[in-house]
């Protein structure tokens, strides 16, 4: 009972500090919202009076606590670029940034875990040696340097990969998003041709996120199985007689696999978050660009509205991968 | 070691990643569909599609290309205009009252009848509204509270505004090809109107027009989508759709260019359209009503003195500028009217004479030079012009700091008139010579909370005299004699306005094979994309 209190302060604060954080940053940018609205040739009138339909006469403080007061409420405000409630942008284009990451995570959790084990059996080997350079290259090289590179070799050489962006204009109407995850609704829908336009979009950001989710993966599998390769209970099972592969897959690996549950939750939390740069560089309309757009607009709204939602995903799934290790881990259930 | 090793597994990743994509991707060359039209442009600037209150770049070209107004601006002869809703219309005596005949059988795109209660409905919303255009109008009298009994519906075919003074009538007429004055389909609108919002929250993002295309949606910073209209009054368009995909960098526009991802490439810089020209894209191009200029903050003590404002003048190199930074995408140009409009004059006194600027500059006490800051929009070619600036100046012992920002962030400043020196481009609000006339020779109150915020007020220059004689251009009837009061005020700030003039900017566009009769027009609102088909 005392941890779950303890858990739900912790939360709060978080979300608290979040919401504090971005809005006033929000304010302190020296660029004016109201211009943003009317324009740059509105009239004096104008501006003044849209400058206090935005509340932006009241004091900071007053301002912040209207502002929470409608967020806590679902209310993050209305975009001034689409004019559509905030929340209601961002659920048009969040699907799109967790197809993405999805793709990303899956990549990188396929590949990543078997190459982790590969480089901590075979540590030292020339196997081990590839494995933790990818880690390092994914570690060190920015994602906006390899994205643009990724571009103009598969589009703009051998142009394999679409334009940047979600769906060619072409198959624009010839389908209707249902779940938002447009892969899977065109797939439903039948339309393979859709699906395979889709796939030449995705492919390209999919592969330089899951690469990016790959190295993180990998570098932390191997460090976790290293850790278990050397406890005694492996040494026992190795007296038994048990095959090697099995105590690496059942025995090392099951208990490697309480703290990546973690790493796996942290790396889609990142690409998520990561998705900014990436959604940028392919145009991939998702909440990365919406943030990026209105961030270029002054659309202070959605900057906050995309922001706190970010950090509440994050949060949400740290709280996820808690219970996850509670549920996998007995031992951590009685602290 | 650690390097060639570093190397050779990056070598093998990105072979490893080659191998994937290979045996999933076929070879693909994507080509934009047959009745489709795609563009690539820069469109982040909308905020509204509603005519009534859009007064953006971007948006007046989708207003030009989906909305009719009374008259349209000729592009045969940009000093004149031509019927458009209108079939005709007369000006009374004493020059007050404007009487339009408008088409018979006029349709709107949902089917509505076209009548003259949805021409003064439209005036009135564009009225109510208040937006940023809205002073095109009020500049005739027309409020808010007299609008409704001066743009009137006398009958089904007739409309009649009336004016409170006897404008120049072609004052008149060019105010009303503004995108403004666009005619909106009354029933459509009447029925999503909220809090007596005149359907302004629904039109921003809806359409309610009449004319070639119509608008199927706006994605902000994503696409816009137009279809034709296929109960367009005049000849129809040849293609089904256009659509504008939001492209920022001309790099990327003239990537997808290449590869056929786009038609149209709008927003090219110098090195791309020379590089896609090479490749046999068709370059097309259009001075338009812009004009670039660098401006001086008279609440600076040094940038006061009418040598220093003299000196600066010298201190451009235009020829360097034209040669290169601006080749392609703008002409020398240093007087406030661009050229087309009506009164524009072309002379070109200065050029780089750093000899007499600092002659200029000891003249005003400051021969070993002085400090001071420039307020730039971080893009090509403004950064590009600022260095070049930065560095002329240099020579007479001017040391120019650059402030690099985005677009809101100097304009925020410059609004605020808290800047030294501003750089940036202005383009005309409507094709009349009144429209710079008025920012740039015209400030009625200096005061920092003065209401009128022209070009003039925000460099704080006090000028009554000018202002005085900026308006009576507006009410010369005489069009020889009105030219000859704008030539007068031009060859002023030419002189001693704080106003350094560069260019005028010449609209480039990049046009893919296939594509045949796009041109750009002398405004926004008239960059028509109806003409266009192709093979």
């Amino acid at each position: 009972m005392a941890s779950v209190l303890r858990f739900a302060v912790t939360v709060v604060t978080t979300i608290f500090g979040l919401l504090l954080v971005t809005f006033f940053i929000g304010r302190v940018v020296p660029i004016d919202p109201v211009l943003a609205i009317v324009g740059d040739r509105a009239p004096a009138h104008l501006y003044e009076r849209t400058r206090i339909e935005l509340g932006l006469n009241l004091p900071l403080y007053q301002q912040f606590w209207i502002y929470t007061k409608q967020a806590l409420s679902g209310d993050l405000g209305t975009s001034v670029l689409t004019s559509n409630p905030v929340l209601e942008d961002i659920k048009r284009v969040f699907p799109a940034t967790m197809e993405l990451a999805t793709i990303g995570t899956l990549i990188g959790a396929i590949l990543g875990i078997p190459l982790g084990v590969l480089a901590a059996v075979r540590r030292g080997s020339l196997a081990d040696q590839i494995v933790r350079v990818i880690g390092l290259i994914g570690y060190s090289v920015p994602i906006f340097w390899l994205g643009l590179l990724a571009l103009v070799l598969f589009y703009a050489q051998l142009r394999w990969a679409a334009f940047p962006g979600r769906v060619d204009v072409v198959y624009e109407y010839s389908f209707t998003p249902q779940t938002g995850f447009y892969l899977l609704d065109a797939a439903m829908q039948g339309q393979w041709e859709v699906v395979w336009d889709l796939f030449r979009h995705i492919a390209l950001p999919g592969a330089l996120l899951g690469y990016f989710s790959l190295a993180y993966i990998s570098r932390m599998t191997r460090s976790f199985m290293l850790n278990e390769l050397s406890q005694e209970y492996v040494v026992a099972a190795r007296a038994k007689g048990l095959s090697e592969p099995r105590i690496i897959w059942f025995h090392a690996l099951r208990n490697a696999a309480v703290p990546l549950v973690t790493v796996i939750a942290l790396s889609y939390a990142n690409l998520l978050e990561g998705s900014v740069l990436t959604e940028t560089i392919f145009s991939w309309p998702g909440l990365g660009l919406y943030i990026t757009n209105s961030l270029q607009n002054a659309d202070m709204n959605a900057v906050l509205g995309g922001t706190l939602v970010i950090g509440a995903v994050f949060v949400g799934i740290n709280i996820f991968s808690d219970l996850l290790y509670r549920t996998l881990d007995p031992r951590t259930r009685s602290r | 070691m650690l390097h060639s090793f570093k190397g050779r597994i990056r070598l093998l990743t990105t072979g490893a990643a080659l191998a994937v994509m290979l045996a999933v991707a076929p070879q693909a060359f994507a080509i934009t569909p047959k009745d489709t039209l795609v563009i690539g442009l820069a469109f982040d600037d909308i905020i509204t599609l509603d005519p009534g209150q859009a007064f953006e770049f971007s948006a007046g070209e989708i207003g030009g290309n989906s909305y009719d107004r009374l008259v349209r601006l000729d592009i045969a002869d940009t000093s004149k205009v031509k019927p458009d809703l209108a079939e005709s219309w007369t000006v009374s005596d004493d020059g007050l009252t404007y009487t339009f005949k408008l088409k018979s059988g006029l349709k709107f795109a949902s089917g509505n009848p076209i009548t003259a209660e949805d021409v003064a409905y439209s005036f009135e919303r564009s009225v109510k509204i208040d937006g940023p255009p809205a002073f095109i109008l009020n500049q005739f009298g027309l409020k808010k509270d007299n609008i409704t009994s001066k743009a009137v519906a006398k009958d089904a075919n007739t409309f009649v505004l009336t004016v409170d003074q006897p404008y120049a009538p072609s004052f008149v007429l060019n105010c009303l090809t503004a995108t403004v004055a666009a005619v909106v389909d009354k029933k459509l609108v009447s029925q999503h109107v909220t809090n007596d919002d005149y359907g302004n929250a629904w039109l921003k993002t809806n359409f309610a027009g009449s004319g070639p295309y119509k608008v199927r949606e706006w994605r902000a910073n994503e696409v816009i989508v137009l279809e034709r209209n296929d109960n367009y009054w005049g000849e129809k368009p040849k293609l089904n759709r256009v659509i504008y995909r939001h492209m920022k960098e001309s790099a990327a526009q003239r990537l997808a260019l290449d590869n056929n991802d786009i038609d149209v490439a709008r927003n090219l810089e110098p090195n791309d359209i020379d590089a896609v020209a090479k490749k046999g894209t068709t370059i097309t191009s259009q001075p338009k009503g812009s004009v670039f200029y660098f401006s001086l903050n008279q609440k600076n003590p040094n940038l006061k003195k009418p040598e220093v404002v003299e000196a600066m003048k010298y201190l451009v190199d235009y020829d360097a500028i034209g040669a290169t930074l601006i080749k392609g995408v703008g002409e020398i140009h240093q007087t406030f009217l661009p050229k087309g409009i009506l009164g524009s004059i072309d002379d070109k006194p200065y050029k780089l004479d750093v000899a007499k600027a600092k002659e200029l500059l000891a003249k005003a006490g400051l021969k070993d030079g002085f400090s001071v800051t420039m307020d730039v929009r971080n893009t090509q070619p403004t950064t590009g012009i600022a260095e070049s600036i930065q560095q002329t100046f240099g020579q007479a012992g001017i040391k120019m700091e650059i402030i690099p920002g985005d677009g809101k962030q100097t304009l925020t400043k410059y609004r605020a008139r808290t800047h030294d020196i501003y750089i940036g481009l202005w383009g005309v609000d409507y094709w009349d010579p009144n429209s710079n006339a008025e920012t740039f020779t015209s400030n009625p109150n200096n005061a920092d909370d003065g209401t009128t915020k022209t070009l003039a007020w925000r460099n704080a220059w006090d000028i009554p005299e000018l202002t005085k004689e900026t308006k009576t251009g507006f009410l010369e009837r005489d069009s020889a004699k009105r030219a000859a009061i704008y030539a007068n005020l031009q060859k002023k700030v030419l002189q001693s306005g704080p106003f350094v003039l560069v260019y005028q900017q010449t609209e480039v566009a990049g046009v893919g094979k296939g594509v045949k009769d796009f041109k750009l027009g002398p405004t926004f609102d008239t960059n028509y994309v109806f003409n266009v088909s192709k093979d």
